[in-house]
């Protein structure tokens, strides 16, 4: 055994400051997207931005604190329900888009202490079960129409290319906001409280971890990312029909996206949501058959590959692009252990 | 007029407890949630409905033709997806399943295409009988009602009765030690999911008679099916009449409040029951015990 003198704590490594670099670089150039791309690069980038939040969030609440949800389109209807709400109550649109997802947050905070007692599939299916829930109780909404829905009037007070590139900004904003919320909780004190609860809650709890109170923060934080991206995606659609929004399909594009990437990852549930992109981009005309293929796509890969890509090669060539966990360098130099 | 609602609903629930009795049943069992249950219900619809037509028989005589068939497919449900995912996390099974429901619907789509099919079964669909002058039971719906309590009462005599029945609860309780009494417990798991799957056959044929359904019917079934489950108990199969009878009651009265109301009072009666159940079982110890030894059915 090493003494523990010989052991040095490491946390970044060559690979984590170049790709930080070069991430930093790569947002400085994705800000001015809207002059760089067309129109419809403009657009689509705004979708990916919002497949990257929804893949985040999802990855937060089955990777990390190990609850597997099948009813986050709630939140998301949600989020798209209360951007209309706050814009038609005389908000500004753009503000409403920004302030409806952290109201979302907030209502989910009394609906963790309900939801976080239910276990594995009385979780998963409870989530549903309160999706469908919302689902109905938004349809009843004069304003709404039931399933005729409406749209964001407010948004056409603003020419097609300014509206185009402002949601462009707004998404891109919104995503690096989450994206980094999930970053520094994973690099916090909190991150090492969640990792060793996603590998055993009996363990954690017994060494003092406050298991309820760090799921709930994850559980907010997955609500409101979802809500936020169901405001982004009402802001390229403009229109707010809830069966759309509603659906299950978005919580089965978020097993997609994150079982792909990689499952309990912080890298790869970015990877599976730029996969997703492509892939919807290419075969998304192929109707039923695409969708049968991520159907497929999520069942082999919970079978076979279960941390994803993203965990392939980091188990595979040792590479941790960004610093979020803790690498240990022994003193001789041939061990190397990371979590 | 309440007096036929409820009558109604409670008829409504035998259908609910008729189809959640596989997702239980496997629940109980294996402990997996099966995401993919309502589909697998819509699946064996289809199968019956193209035996019988393929071969101009009643359904009741494709439902029999469909039963092994629907058996063979849990049995292979069973050892190519549900052993791999229960080894790897209790998380795994909801993704795999979850996954399977994805592609059934779509292949279904891909198959029989959007239209609405429903079995038919003649008269039967109308008949009733009239209990006075203003209710009537609906022969359907009774003979639903009649097969769900035969069909939940025969899987709890076969359960602690017979020597398959023992060992799959051996098996259910720990593979490991059953297997040294001598328990092969692959195939005890085996053949419990081919029977859940052979009741769910059962639970999509009624839902072909009573009701029109298209291959994307089978999510809301799954809803169903799991609040009838969660209502009435989780693991307990007599629960799962009782939970079927509260959600079709609920949703009835529902119904009569508002056209929305069905479907509202049905999801709002079983969170009121989850929330009593963490409400009880947070305040007297001697009823989180009891609730705990009921738990494992």
């Amino acid at each position: 055994m090493t003494p523990a003198a010989a052991v040095t704590v490491h946390r970044w490594n060559r690979a984590s400051i170049v790709t930080m670099t070069a991430l930093g670089l790569l947002v400085l150039v994705l800000a001015f997207g809207p002059a760089i791309f067309g129109a419809t690069l403009t657009d689509r980038m705004t979708t990916l931005f919002a497949y990257v939040i929804l893949a985040a969030m999802w990855n937060a609440l089955a990777g990390y604190a190990g609850l597997v949800s099948v009813g986050q389109q709630a939140f998301f209807g949600l989020g798209a329900y209360a951007a209309v709400k706050l814009s038609h109550g005389g908000v500004e649109v753009y503000l409403a888009l920004v302030l409806a997802p952290l109201i979302v947050g907030v209502l989910s905070l009394p609906l963790s202490s309900f939801a976080l007692r239910l276990r594995g599939g009385e979780f998963a299916i409870g989530m549903w079960v309160f999706a469908e829930l919302m689902h109905l109780l938004v349809n009843l909404d004069g304003l709404v129409q039931g399933e005729t829905g409406t749209s964001l009037i407010a948004l056409s007070s603003f020419g097609p290319d300014a509206r185009r590139a402002f949601n462009y900004w707004v998404a891109l904003a919104v995503m690096l906001a989450l994206v980094a919320a999930v970053f520094f909780l994973l690099r916090s004190r909190t991150g090492a409280a969640i990792q060793a609860i996603r590998d055993s809650e009996e363990a954690a709890a017994s060494i003092g971890v406050r298991v309820m109170a760090t799921k709930r923060l994850i559980f907010v934080l997955a609500a409101t990312g979802c809500a936020a991206a169901g405001a982004i995606t009402l802001s390229t659609l403009t229109t707010f029909q809830p069966k759309t929004y509603f659906s299950v399909q978005w919580t089965a594009y978020m097993i997609f996206m994150t079982l792909v990437g990689g499952l309990g990852t912080f890298e790869g549930p970015i990877v599976g949501a730029v996969i997703f992109f492509i892939v919807e981009t290419v075969f998304g005309a192929q109707g039923v058959w695409y969708l049968i293929g991520l159907g497929a796509a999520a069942l082999l890969f919970s079978l076979f590959l279960p941390r994803g890509i993203w965990g392939v090669l980091t188990d595979r060539f040792g590479i941790a692009l960004l610093p979020v966990g803790y690498r240990l360098r022994f003193a001789d130099a041939t061990k190397r252990t990371e979590s | 007029m309440w007096f036929d609602q409820i009558l109604q609903g409670v008829l409504l629930g035998g259908y609910y407890a008729l189809l959640a009795c596989g997702l239980s049943f496997m629940f109980g069992v294996m402990r997996i949630v099966n995401l993919a249950h309502g589909s697998i219900a819509v699946l064996s619809a289809f199968v019956v409905l193209s035996i019988a037509e393929a071969f101009h028989i009643s359904p009741f005589l494709a439902l029999v033709v469909a039963l092994p068939i629907m058996a063979a497919a849990g049995w292979l449900l069973q050892v190519t997806i549900l052993e791999r995912s229960l080894r790897s996390g209790s998380l795994t099974p909801l993704l795999s399943t979850f996954g399977l429901a994805v592609v059934l619907d779509n292949a279904m789509f891909q198959k029989f295409g959007a239209n609405t099919h429903s079995l038919d079964i003649g008269d039967l669909a109308f008949a009733s009988w009239n209990v006075t002058p203003d209710i009537a039971i609906g022969q359907l719906a009774l003979l639903t009602f009649v097969v769900a309590v035969a069909l939940l009462g025969g899987l709890q005599l076969f359960l602690s009765r017979t020597p398959l029945g023992r060992a799959i609860r051996a098996t259910s309780e720990d593979p490991d030690t059953a297997e040294l009494v001598g328990i092969d417990s692959r195939r005890a798991y085996a053949a419990a999911a081919a029977i859940a799957i052979a009741t769910v056959a059962i639970a999509g044929t009624f839902l072909a008679m009573r009701a029109t359904f298209d291959p994307y019917t089978g999510p809301t079934q799954l809803i169903f099916a799991f609040e009838a489950v969660v209502i009435g108990g989780t693991g307990s199969l007599w629960g799962t009449l009782i939970g079927g009878i509260a959600l079709g009651v609920a949703q009835n009265i529902g119904s009569q409040i508002s056209p929305q109301g069905f479907l509202i009072a049905g999801h709002a009666v079983f969170f009121v029951v989850l929330a009593a159940r963490f409400f009880i079982a947070g305040r007297d110890p001697r009823t989180l015990i009891r609730a705990l030894r009921r738990a494992p059915a």
